[in-house]
C-alpha cells in the first residue's frame, strides 16, 4: 500500500506541471464558463422561455453534459490514458522506473489510478462548476428561477454515470498507450472507437454496450428527461455501466501482465 | 559467495532465439571498481538489465549480495544505484525536481537533492529544465539519480558518454573516491579500455556475450608480454644472424625487428652481437604491448 502511495505522488509531482493535469481543471472551467456567459447573454432570450426550473437547469446542465459525454469526454479518456504513459515513453524512463525497489503492481496501479483520479477530478469540477455558476447566474440575473430547484442529485447521478462509463474506454486505451510509444496508434483506434461508438449508440443497435466506447453515449442517452417522469429516477448502476466496470476490471488485470512481461530493451 | 556483490553463474539469456549472453560467469568481489570492457553491442547492457531485473534471468543464475534476484527483487533493487544507457530524466522537470521525484519514489528526505547536485556540480543549473541541459549535463544528473539512495553497488553503464575531458576526469575520481572512502562496489561498463585502466581494481571483458577474460587489473597487465625492439641497418642480414643464433624473431619491418623481451641482460647480449658482426644499432628497447590492442586482440580473436 505504501509502494502504490508513493507510486501516485510521485504520478502527481511529475505531472503537476503538464497539460494533462491541467486539462482536468482547465476543460471543466472554459466549458461551464462558456455556456455560463451564453445563458448570461441570452438571458433575455431564455427567461421569455419561461422553463419552470427543473427544465432550466436540464438546458444549462445538459449544455455541458452533451458536449462532454458524447464528444468531448471519450477523446479526453483517451488523451488521458495516453499522457500517463507517454511521460515515460517520452522520456525513456520505463527502464528507471522498473528498476526501483518497488512493486510493479503499484507502478502500474499508480498509473492507472492516476489516470482515473485525473479524469474523476474533471468531472467533478463540471458538476461543481455547473452547479455554482448555474447559481451565480441567478445572482447576476435575479430573473432566473434557478434557485427553485435543487439540480444536486440529477448532477451527481449523471456524472458518476459518465465517470463510471468511460472506466471501460480508459482501460482499454491505457493497455494501448502501455504498448504503443506513439501517439497515432492509441489515437486512431480510439477515434475509430468512438464514431463507431456513437453511430451504434444512436442507431439503437442492440448489442451496441458491448462497444466501450459507446458507453458514455448510452449512459447519457437514459438520464435524459422523459416527459411527465420523475427525472430522478434514473438508476446509476445500468446494463452499461455494468458493461464498463466489467472491461475495466478484466482489462485492468491484462494490462498488468502486460506490464510484468513488458522488456526493457 | 560471500565475497561478491554480483555473481552470475553460467547466465544465458536470449531475445527472440537469438542468444545474447552466453555462459556467463561474473564475479565482482566487494568494494571493487569493476570494469566491464567490450565492444558495442558485446552485450554490456543486456547483462546490466539482467542485474537490475529489466530483463528477467532464468532463476539461479544472479545473485547479488548472495541473494537470488528473481526471489528477491525488491531488496536486491534497495542496494542498488544505476545509470543505464541514457540518463532517465524528465525533461519538462528542473534538475532538482528530477531528484526530488527519485527523493519520492524511494521514500528519502528531498534535502538529499540538493546535496546530489552540488556534488555532481549541477548546484547552479538545479532550477533549468533537464531538457534545457546539454549531454554531459545530463549524464551528470544520471550520476546524481544513480547516487541518491547511498547505495552500495553502482551500476553504471558508459558514464563519461558525452562527458568532455573535465566530466571525464571528475566522474573518474568521484568513482575512486566512492569505492575508496565509500566502500562502494561500482560496475562501470565502457568500449575504451584506456578508460576503465584509469580507475578499474578489476576488469571483465565480454564480446558476443561471452566473458573472455575476468581478473584483476594486474593479471590483464601480465596479459601482455612485453616485446624488444631493435632498430638497426640491413635488417634482413640482422635477421638471419639472430635467427641462427637461436632467437625467435616475431616481427620485423623495414627498419625495426621485434623479439620477446626475456632480460635487460639478454637484451644487452643482443645489441653486442650485432655490434660485433659489423651492424648498426641505432636504438634498442623494451615496449610493453599496450592495452589497447591487447583488448582487441582478445576480441578479434573469438
Amino acid at each position: 500500500m505504501h509502494a502504490l502511495y508513493i507510486s501516485l505522488r510521485s504520478e502527481f509531482y511529475k505531472s503537476r506541471k503538464t497539460l494533462a493535469f491541467w486539462a482536468a481543471i482547465l476543460l471543466p472551467l472554459i466549458i461551464c464558463g462558456l455556456i455560463s456567459s451564453g445563458f448570461y447573454y441570452d438571458a433575455e432570450k431564455i427567461i421569455a422561455g419561461h422553463y419552470p426550473p427543473i427544465l432550466l437547469w436540464a438546458r444549462y446542465s445538459g449544455a455541458s453534459l452533451n458536449v462532454m459525454g458524447f464528444l468531448i469526454m471519450p477523446f479526453y479518456v483517451i488523451f488521458m490514458a495516453f499522457s500517463v504513459n507517454n511521460i515515460e515513453h517520452k522520456n525513456d524512463t520505463w527502464k528507471m522506473l522498473f528498476a526501483q525497489p518497488l512493486q510493479k503492481f503499484s507502478i502500474y496501479s499508480a498509473k492507472y489510478l492516476y489516470a482515473i483520479l485525473l479524469i474523476f477530478i474533471c468531472l467533478f469540477l463540471f458538476a461543481t462548476l455547473t452547479f455554482a455558476f448555474g447559481h451565480l447566474l441567478q445572482l447576476m440575473v435575479p430573473k432566473f428561477n434557478f434557485d427553485q430547484y435543487n439540480p444536486l442529485k440529477i448532477l451527481i447521478n449523471s456524472y458518476t454515470k459518465l465517470f463510471l462509463a468511460s472506466l471501460g474506454i480508459l482501460s482499454l486505451q491505457f493497455i494501448f498507450s502501455l504498448l504503443w510509444s506513439d501517439f497515432l496508434k492509441p489515437m486512431g483506434i480510439g477515434f475509430v472507437g468512438t464514431i463507431m461508438g456513437i453511430i451504434t449508440a444512436n442507431i439503437g443497435w442492440k448489442y451496441a454496450y458491448l462497444n466501450p466506447y459507446s458507453l458514455p453515449t448510452l449512459a447519457l442517452r437514459i438520464t435524459k428527461v422523459k416527459q411527465g417522469d420523475d427525472p430522478l429516477a434514473f438508476p446509476v448502476f445500468t446494463q452499461e455501466i455494468w458493461t464498463s466496470l466489467i472491461y475495466a476490471s478484466v482489462l485492468f488485470i491484462i494490462g498488468y501482465f502486460i506490464v510484468t512481461k513488458k522488456s526493457i530493451k | 559467495m560471500g565475497n561478491y556483490a554480483i555473481e552470475t553463474v553460467g547466465l544465458n539469456f536470449n531475445f527472440d532465439n537469438q542468444a545474447i549472453i552466453k555462459d556467463l560467469s561474473l564475479q565482482v568481489p566487494k568494494g571493487s571498481i569493476y570494469g566491464f570492457l567490450g565492444p558495442n553491442g558485446a552485450g554490456k547492457t543486456t547483462t546490466i538489465k539482467i542485474l537490475l531485473n529489466l530483463l528477467k534471468s532464468p532463476s539461479d543464475q544472479v545473485f547479488i549480495f548472495g541473494k537470488e534476484i528473481n526471489s528477491n527483487r525488491i531488496s536486491v533493487l534497495k542496494r542498488i544505484g544505476a545509470l543505464v544507457e541514457q540518463p532517465a530524466i524528465y525533461g519538462h522537470l528542473t534538475g532538482k525536481e528530477n531528484l526530488v521525484n527519485r527523493c519520492i519514489l524511494l521514500g528519502i528526505k528531498k534535502a538529499k537533492a540538493d546535496e546530489m547536485l552540488s556534488l555532481v556540480g549541477l548546484a547552479e543549473a538545479s532550477n533549468k529544465k533537464a531538457n534545457k541541459y546539454s549531454l554531459g549535463m545530463k549524464q551528470r544528473l544520471g550520476i546524481a539519480q544513480a547516487l541518491i539512495s547511498d547505495p552500495e553497488l553502482l551500476l553504471l553503464d558508459e558514464p563519461t558518454n558525452g562527458l568532455d575531458p573535465n566530466g571525464i576526469i571528475e566522474v573518474r575520481n568521484l568513482m575512486i573516491d566512492l569505492a575508496t572512502k565509500h566502500q562502494k562496489t561500482i560496475l562501470v561498463s565502457s568500449h575504451l579500455l584506456a578508460e576503465i585502466e584509469r580507475t578499474a581494481t578489476h576488469v571483465g571483458i565480454i564480446n558476443q556475450g561471452q566473458l573472455l577474460f575476468q581478473g584483476t587489473i594486474n593479471e590483464l597487465h601480465l596479459l601482455s608480454k612485453p616485446s624488444l625492439e631493435i632498430e638497426v641497418n640491413n635488417i634482413e642480414d640482422a635477421c638471419t644472424l639472430l635467427i641462427k643464433q637461436g632467437y625467435e624473431v616475431t616481427a620485423k619491418t623495414e627498419r625495426i625487428i621485434t623479439l620477446p623481451f626475456i632480460s635487460s641482460q639478454n637484451s644487452g647480449e643482443l645489441n653486442t652481437l650485432l655490434i660485433q658482426n659489423g651492424f648498426i644499432v641505432s636504438s634498442l628497447y623494451q615496449q610493453r604491448k599496450d592495452l589497447e590492442n591487447l583488448f582487441l586482440d582478445i576480441t578479434k580473436a573469438n
